[in-house]
């Protein structure tokens, strides 16, 4: 039995509380420990709404969008698909979006390849995508796809993003506090320059 | 279940004594002050009065705020499996609440069961925030005095009515509330935004080094923002800590919300007894025309209450107090309350918005840094065509600047997902490309008061309380479309100048057809205006009500100008005067 009482931990909790950089260390700590506990406990993701069959293509589609390259891991290291399945679990709207955009893909790649989106070799996944990602190939045959893979895009986009790899990537630094505010000398220097103002 | 509750009655008899609701008001205590709403204005006029030594009464419609648990101060997205999204995915379909996940505000355009209604042909949102400090826990913090010509714009330019005081009225009132929430900023010198007292400002960031410098060579000033955020520590307050979310309530306080910086210290002088969940309903007079009591429906049980009070202070936002003036109708002023003169609801407006945003290549491949700094801009652009009688329009606007490396959050990207399309690793090399590099304008420009644009009572609807609710008729006049174009090509001007190339508005939702929809901007007022004419205004030079001594306004309602300066420290430098003079006239017993 640890001599600390509840009492004096509530104590020490409120007076953290008082000080800006105490509970944003804290709070930090609390949330590394939590992310940490779940990592232990998560095994492998079972899908709350999709099929197999979707949440294989899903989950290619996810790596297509924002892949892993040498700055950085891609969408499915930062739980894009999870966070789709989440969602659209928990929203009609979006589930009829995912599984009938899913399915339009599948149907469409086995008319023009033999085979579904997530069992299809990758070049015909990309010459498929090479379509559906550019609005200017909007024609009645490939609209449903563009729409859907808009929506995607979107979401694997934000899920990357949010995540932690994908804030690292774009390099924001900020969310940590600080006593005074600072502008690098060398940053003002570089754009005033480029910008042709001095 | 039904012999467990006989036997809980019969173990306890106490509780079952019976008292009518007249016995309720014979017994209960009759308050010096009762207040209503814990706003800007509620929040002073407590805090001023409690320091005076007047007992008060704050009724509030929402809960208690505990910002150690309603704040998510310093969250990461990726906290939550839905992202900031809502479990259901509400941000995919437009249906977040208020200002996203993250935001402070406890409010909405849109409260269940709370509806309002607009007259044909006009547009109009309304934005609430129903809890202990109201709208201060979220807003922006710009704190701008009103210029010498917005309290006489008729005689400044023969539009509107001037105001029953001067500058020089409520210049000391501007010293104390900034002396005492702390406000950031340089003396300037300019007519269009008079000096204050004034913490000294952070540096400016990038961005706004080359807005700066662009704004001087097109002749438009361009100064350190005045923003309700400390860089020095007072009265306990810690000074900034620069992380830049403000929106999302501050911890520590060391920006201002009345909850953190007024109410909650006016808890400690015993002088204040705090109501939550006080939804007012209607003020309830006596047959000399005086105020006795607050009709109130308590949210959580729909029960119909009443506190007895020798004065009552309205700050319940300048619509609800707008409604309750209109609702509180007897056959002695069958026009609602404090109106006899017929102007209460008249003279609504909203500040004109419009915004744009660019793409500025000079910020490309600059070395990162942590630019969160303040929650907004360190640097504004006041008005500087007060002299231009050329312009088409009169009055003017500012400008407040976007930009930086903001978190990563839902939609950062949709720009480039839209513009630059594709997928894969050319996608994600874009992004890195351009995060940072968008840099926005937003102007908020002055409404003139007009004929359609008032607000009533809705004759049919009422809320789910059973109070009749707020019906607004708007609309904007080429005085104000004049305005925002001008707003439109001054952005334009300024981004090229920087050698940046135009995306587009910034919010064409929001904005349609280049101006902003009506009390979007949430700087809605003026529609229980002051005056020395008991026959064209409400109130007196003090905010008391011309028929009703005993009662006043202490929000936004009685301006007579929305000028290009943001309401709220004004709201707190009028309610200040207004709770000094009120505390004066009690010590007399003239209320």
């Amino acid at each position: 039995m640890s001599r600390r009482t509840r009492r004096q931990i509530l104590r020490e909790i409120a007076l953290a509380a008082l000080s800006a950089p105490i509970p944003l260390q804290s709070a930090q700590h609390v949330h590394r420990a939590a992310a940490e506990v779940k990592k232990k406990t998560s095994g492998v993701y079972k899908p709350r709404l999709f099929t197999p069959l979707e949440w294989a293509a899903l989950r290619r589609l996810a790596g297509l969008i924002i892949p892993a390259d040498e700055v950085s891991k891609g969408a499915l290291e930062a739980g894009a698909p999870e966070f789709i399945d989440l969602l659209c679990s928990n929203n009609e709207e979006l589930a009829a979006i995912y599984t009938g955009g899913l399915a339009w893909l599948d149907r469409q790649m086995e008319n023009r390849h033999g085979t579904v989106f997530a069992e299809a070799k990758p070049e015909h996944q990309t010459s498929m995508l090479d379509l559906i990602a550019y609005r200017k190939n909007m024609s009645p045959d490939l609209g449903p796809g563009i729409r859907f893979f808009e929506w995607a895009r979107r979401m694997v986009v934000d899920a990357f993003y949010t995540s932690p790899i994908g804030i690292k990537d774009v390099g924001y630094t900020g969310n940590k506090g600080q006593p005074t505010f600072h502008v690098p000398a060398a940053a003002i220097d570089y754009a005033l320059k480029r910008s042709g103002l001095e | 279940m039904a012999l467990r509750i006989s036997k809980f009655r019969v173990a306890t008899p106490v509780f079952c004594i019976f008292i009518s609701p007249m016995q309720v008001i014979r017994s209960s205590p009759v308050y010096d002050v009762v207040v209503i709403g814990s706003g800007a204005g509620g929040g002073t006029v407590v805090k001023v009065l409690t320091d005076l030594g007047v007992n008060v009464a704050l009724l509030e419609a929402g809960p208690m705020l505990n910002p150690a648990r309603d704040f998510k101060e310093h969250m990461w997205p990726y906290q939550f499996e839905h992202r900031t999204a809502g479990e259901k995915g509400e941000y995919y379909f437009g249906r977040q609440k208020g200002f996203g996940f993250f935001s402070a505000a406890q409010g909405d355009w849109q409260l269940d069961g709370e509806p309002y209604t607009t007259g044909e042909g006009s547009q109009f949102l309304w934005f609430r925030s129903r809890v202990i400090g109201g709208r201060t826990n979220h807003y922006g913090r710009i704190s701008l005095r009103f210029s010498d010509y917005d309290f006489k714009p008729h005689s400044f330019d023969g539009l509107g009515t001037d105001w029953p005081i001067s500058y020089d009225d409520i210049a000391p009132y501007y010293d104390k509330a900034e002396s005492f929430i702390g406000v950031t900023g340089t003396k300037e010198g300019l007519r269009t935004a008079p000096d204050g007292v004034f913490q000294p400002p952070p540096a400016p960031r990038v961005h706004e080094v080359l807005i700066k410098k662009a704004c001087d060579r097109l002749n438009i000033p361009c100064i350190p923002s005045r923003m309700a955020i400390l860089t020095k520590a007072l009265n306990g307050r810690p000074a900034c800590h620069y992380c830049g979310q403000c929106g999302r309530g501050c911890i520590p306080a060391s920006n201002y919300s009345s909850s953190q910086v007024q109410i909650f210290p006016a808890m400690k002088s015993g002088r204040l007894k705090i109501v939550t969940g006080a939804m007012a309903r209607e003020l309830i007079t006596d047959p000399s025309g005086k105020v006795t009591a607050v009709s109130y429906v308590d949210v959580n049980t729909r029960q119909e209450k009443r506190i007895r009070c020798r004065t009552v202070v309205l700050a319940a936002s300048a619509m609800e107090s707008t409604r309750l003036l209109l609702n509180s109708k007897g056959p002695r002023h069958p026009a609602g309350l404090a109106n006899s003169s017929g102007v209460v609801g008249k003279y609504l407006t909203d500040n004109v918005g419009f915004g744009m945003s660019a793409y500025i290549p000079a910020l490309e491949g600059m070395p990162k840094h942590d630019s969160d700094g303040f929650g907004g801009m360190h640097m504004y652009v006041p008005w500087w065509l007060i002299e231009d009688k050329q312009k088409g329009f009169p009055r003017g606007y500012h400008i407040e600047i976007g930009g930086g490396y903001g978190m990563p959050g839902l939609g950062s990207f949709y720009g480039v997902c839209r513009n630059h399309e594709g997928y894969g690793t050319a996608l994600k090399k874009e992004i890195r490309r351009v995060y940072g590099n968008t840099v926005s304008l937003s102007g908020r420009g002055e409404m003139i008061p007009n004929d359609k644009s008032y607000m009533d009572i809705d004759p049919n609807v009422v809320d789910r309380f059973g109070i009749p609710v707020p019906r607004f008729h708007f609309a904007w006049s080429d005085y104000e479309i004049r305005q925002a174009r001008h707003m439109a090509e001054t952005f334009k001007a300024i981004f090229e100048t920087m050698g940046g190339s135009v995306l587009g508005p910034s919010n064409p939702a929001r904005e349609p057809g280049g101006i902003s929809i009506g009390g979007t901007i949430i700087h809605e007022l003026g529609t229980v205006r002051m005056g020395n004419d008991p026959k064209t205004s409400a109130l007196n030079k003090y905010c008391q009500a011309h028929d009703v001594k005993n009662l006043f306004v202490a929000d936004a309602a009685p301006f007579l100008t929305n000028p290009d300066k943001n309401p709220t420290l004004t709201i707190v430098a009028l309610a200040w005067r207004t709770a000094e003079y009120l505390a004066e006239e009690l010590r007399k017993s003239n209320v």
